[in-house]
């Protein structure tokens, strides 16, 4: 049991810098916005493994806070490439071209 | 006693792998010249520095860690990058070394320090001692709070986190101000849009 909390934590630290290699790496910018954006689930699944494997599974709740926290960011990354200004709601359709130029 | 020193080893490895990333992060953060590159490394380098924070059991400062250094700076230096430019310029060698230079000094400073620090968990260190334990005896009859930190903070110390409060909304409202969240950046991408 105790076993298998362990090892599963051996891979997420694996996976985790596997990530970072991609992160430090990554030829194009795409690639960066996506290795941190799985690093945020990846350190979710790894503070709630670190919470069993610690005898403290309350610390599920920071995890579900890292999830939403890391929701935050992707949108404001997503709103910076698409629309380059924060100022725009996220229900508005893309910008057509209107005046046939 | 086994398995205690079994987890004490497996948490050990945890903070020494979490430590490494850290500072393969900053490494990376200095040398990178790119700031898109740097907003998300650092992003990384503060949900790292929050699970490390969780692991030392200082669960408050994760919390706080997580919410401003990987949430909202994350934005706010986003929000800054629409107003400059995209990479940073080379510096000059000596500029670099002048840093390099403090930092060495600096952390030299801090692990001389740290040899004085008491151990963890030391029932004879000032925390455990001195007013800390009567806050302990006598919070609950005061306040009626289970949570003794909230106690303190809020009650205890009230003003202090007021004033706190006012000057951490002055900070933000000067750097929304700065940055032109509002209508000054929304009158920008409009005269933007209508350019192209």
């Amino acid at each position: 049991m105790n076993l298998l909390l362990a090892s599963a934590t051996v891979a997420l630290l694996l996976g985790i810098v596997l990530l970072l290699i991609r992160a430090l790496m990554g030829p194009t910018l795409y690639d960066r916005v996506l290795a941190v954006n799985s690093f945020g689930t990846k350190t979710v699944l790894l503070l709630g493994l670190l919470g069993f494997a610690m005898g403290r599974p309350d610390f599920l709740d920071i995890a579900l806070l890292y999830a939403l926290i890391n929701f935050v960011s992707t949108i404001a990354i997503l709103k910076f490439f698409r629309y380059r200004s924060f100022q725009v709601s996220l229900s508005r359709r893309a910008p057509a071209p209107k005046e046939g130029s | 006693m086994e398995a205690v020193a079994v987890s004490d080893v497996g948490l050990a490895l945890a903070n020494i792998v979490l430590l490494t990333i850290l500072f393969v992060v900053g490494i990376a953060i200095a040398r990178l010249r790119s700031l898109f590159a740097i907003v998300m490394l650092s992003g990384v380098y503060s949900l790292v520095s929050a699970t490390w924070f969780v692991l030392l059991d200082a669960v408050d400062v994760a919390f706080t860690e997580a919410a401003v250094g990987a949430g909202l700076s994350t934005a706010l230096l986003l929000g800054g990058m629409l107003l400059t430019a995209r990479t940073a310029k080379a510096e000059k060698p000596f500029s670099r070394l002048a840093p390099f230079l403090v930092v060495v000094v600096v952390g030299a400073i801090l692990i001389y320090a740290s040899v004085d620090l008491p151990a963890l968990g030391d029932p004879d260190s000032p925390v455990n001692t001195g007013v800390g334990k009567e806050y302990l005896e006598r919070h609950y009859g005061d306040m009626g709070f289970p949570n003794v930190v909230t106690s303190i903070l809020a009650s205890y110390r009230g003003f202090d986190t007021l004033g706190e409060t006012a000057v951490v909304f002055t900070a933000g409202l000067a750097v929304a101000l700065l940055l032109g969240f509002g209508e000054r950046s929304l009158a920008e991408s409009i005269r933007k849009g209508g350019r192209k």
